[in-house]
């Protein structure tokens, strides 16, 4: 039984996303008996020691054998169970992009893939632990959902409703440890309706993942600097909230702010709906910029890519005046 | 017994003239018939005399599950499940069509005992592998997983990742079928990537490993039949692309292909003349 406590609240933060998903895996069986969690040789990466220790028998490690993982999972998809997938983001969207296709995409078996450390909080390790590029992977393929939680309270409420659904899933999970509470209190989770945390005229960002905060936190230096925005916590990235997207355009600036590549995102998404919009704002893409930087440190490398919220502030500011 | 066998071989004959009324009916596009044709006593011998498989209720829970992994061999399971009365003379004629369910290759349909969508090869002994952890989770010990691979699809690295599983979890209830007509697309086999010590190999990887004439449906009857105890089994069909055919055996350039009037004629009567 997960319990909202200001407490648990802090204590998952403090944990990071991967701590975050193993606290809600061990809710999980209470919400479905068939749930079993599979794993490319991450169990104590993915937070689920305890897990593992409390139902032995409902965790199936395969090996460092990702496309081995995927197929398994929707071989026992297809025989009634409901399995949760974990793996780096990396791996899970570009590794295996092919199995992620067929067996969810083209099969529509119901497979809850959850990508690790998406983004930069792993970038000491190097390109191939980032991971940059998986929403534009995921979104492009048919029937999956994708979440992408502000934080690790966020984090543990998908988990739980994706158990609920009987389709695939992806998870993308960003932040690194001692990750930043966007939501401190217990809040209402609708899955497919975006969450507006404050409400200004002038500008409206739109963020996801970690970068949700960072955009609370440069709506505040904006707001010391006289622009007021609206910032929505764009949790669920397919189906995407088109209703909020078309709200937004009474600002006179729109701002999408991902920690993910500048194509195929967040971005990419909202611009696809503003497109058939007649009178839009301008819209402005805050995200990964096409490259890949040195190794580095998670806050380091966010400023390597302008993602701090002085920078994006920055950005914001400048593009609000040029408009 | 004779007439299991007996049994086994005209439905494997019956499945080879099927094979090409499809591919002739594709016209100048053509179909994977090598590929096919050598698989003809796999599935009749499967279909036939070994799979628990309830034509009337291709989903009953415990049946025994197929899963052909080597998708473009997709004919020769349409024909077996048509040889069986799952589907009809019609069904067939669809085959390739423009909106017709019967896919060039296959597309999941469990309501016809299409278990699974294949075509990107290598995937099939993953997917058999969670099926097979799923029945023994589910205490279903009576049904059985058949995965068919093709010998070419086993340059796919998922398929050594799959059969290092398929070991590792003791999976007993799982039986691979090896199609080895030894061709693949660009030729043969072991010009493109050898698969040799192919059998070994196998072994090595925790399998019971059995080397069978793919086309003697009473060697393949008992390779099927052989105890496999706390292990999983790989039966090598050693087979001819093409079989039954004489200008299609062993030829590369058979594995897709369309055929003449006059091509089309000569198979029937070379595969008719064998009922």
């Amino acid at each position: 039984m997960i319990e909202y406590t200001p407490q648990n609240i802090r204590m998952w933060s403090l944990l990071g996303s991967c701590g975050a998903f193993g606290t809600a895996a061990s809710a999980l069986p209470e919400i479905d008996k068939n749930i079993l969690i599979l794993t490319a040789d991450l169990c104590y990466y993915s937070g689920l020691t305890r897990f593992k220790e409390t139902y032995p028998d409902k965790l199936i490690n395969v090996g460092i054998a990702e496309q081995n993982l995927i197929g398994v999972a929707a071989g026992l998809a297809k025989e009634g169970f409901n399995p949760f997938v974990t793996t780096y983001a990396s791996f899970a969207s570009l590794r295996c992009a092919d199995q992620v296709k067929v067996n969810m995409g083209y099969m529509k078996l119901p497979v809850k893939l959850i990508g690790l450390t998406s983004g930069l909080s792993v970038g000491i390790l190097g390109p191939t632990h980032m991971c940059t590029e998986d929403i534009a992977v995921m979104r492009s393929i048919p029937n999956i959902t994708i979440l992408s939680p502000a934080d690790c309270t966020e984090t543990v409420k998908c988990v739980l409703e994706a158990a609920k659904i009987n389709s695939p899933v992806y998870i993308r999970l960003t932040g690194s440890f001692n990750n930043p509470a966007v939501y401190k209190k217990d809040y209402d989770f609708h899955l497919y309706s975006a969450d507006t945390i404050k409400n200004g005229d002038d500008i409206t960002i739109i963020a996801t993942g970690s970068m949700v905060f960072n955009s609370i936190k440069a709506a505040q230096i904006l707001e010391k600097r006289g622009l007021n925005s609206t910032v929505i916590n764009m949790h669920t990235l397919k189906p995407l909230d088109i209703e909020i997207i078309k709200k937004s355009c009474k600002t006179k600036l729109i701002v999408t702010v991902e920690e993910h590549s500048i194509y195929g995102g967040l971005g990419a998404a909202v611009s696809e709906t503003l497109g058939a919009i007649n009178r839009k704002p301008k819209h402005l893409i805050i995200g990964i910029s096409d490259e890949y930087k040195h190794a580095g440190e998670y806050k380091y490398l966010l400023e390597q890519y302008g993602l701090s919220p002085e920078q994006i502030a920055e950005k914001i500011e400048k593009s609000y005046k040029e408009t | 017994m004779q007439n299991i066998i007996k049994k086994c071989n005209h439905a494997a004959n019956r499945i080879r003239l099927d094979i090409i009324e499809m591919t002739y009916s594709t016209g100048s596009t053509g179909a994977h018939a090598g590929g096919s044709l050598s698989m003809a006593e796999i599935m009749s011998v499967l279909y036939c005399a070994v799979m628990k498989f309830d034509e009337k209720n291709p989903c009953k829970e415990n049946r025994d599950r197929l899963i052909l992994s080597k998708g473009h061999g997709v004919m020769a399971q349409y024909a077996a499940l048509k040889h069986i009365g799952v589907l009809t003379k019609d069904d067939l004629k669809t085959f390739k069509k423009n909106g017709s369910f019967l896919y060039a290759h296959p597309s999941i349909n469990p309501s016809i005992g299409i278990e699974f969508s294949s075509g990107s090869l290598g995937q099939g002994l993953s997917l058999g592998v969670g099926t097979a952890l799923g029945l023994k989770i589910k205490k279903n010990f009576s049904s059985k997983v058949y995965v068919v691979l093709g010998d070419g699809e086993c340059n796919e690295g998922q398929i050594w990742e799959a059969a290092m599983s398929a070991s590792h979890f003791k999976l007993d209830n799982l039986v691979v079928v090896i199609d080895k007509n030894r061709l693949q697309y660009d030729g043969e086999t072991d010009t493109i990537l050898d698969l040799e010590p192919f059998e070994k190999k196998w072994e090595s990887f925790g399998f019971k490993t059995l080397s069978v004439n793919g086309h003697n449906t009473q060697a393949l009857f008992d390779a099927f039949n052989t105890d496999h105890n706390k292990q999983p089994m790989c039966i090598i069909a050693e087979t001819i692309k093409g079989k039954g055919v004489s200008f299609m055996e062993n030829q590369t350039k058979w594995h897709n292909c369309a055929l003449s009037k006059e091509q089309y004629e000569l198979a029937i009567q070379e595969i008719g003349g064998a009922l």
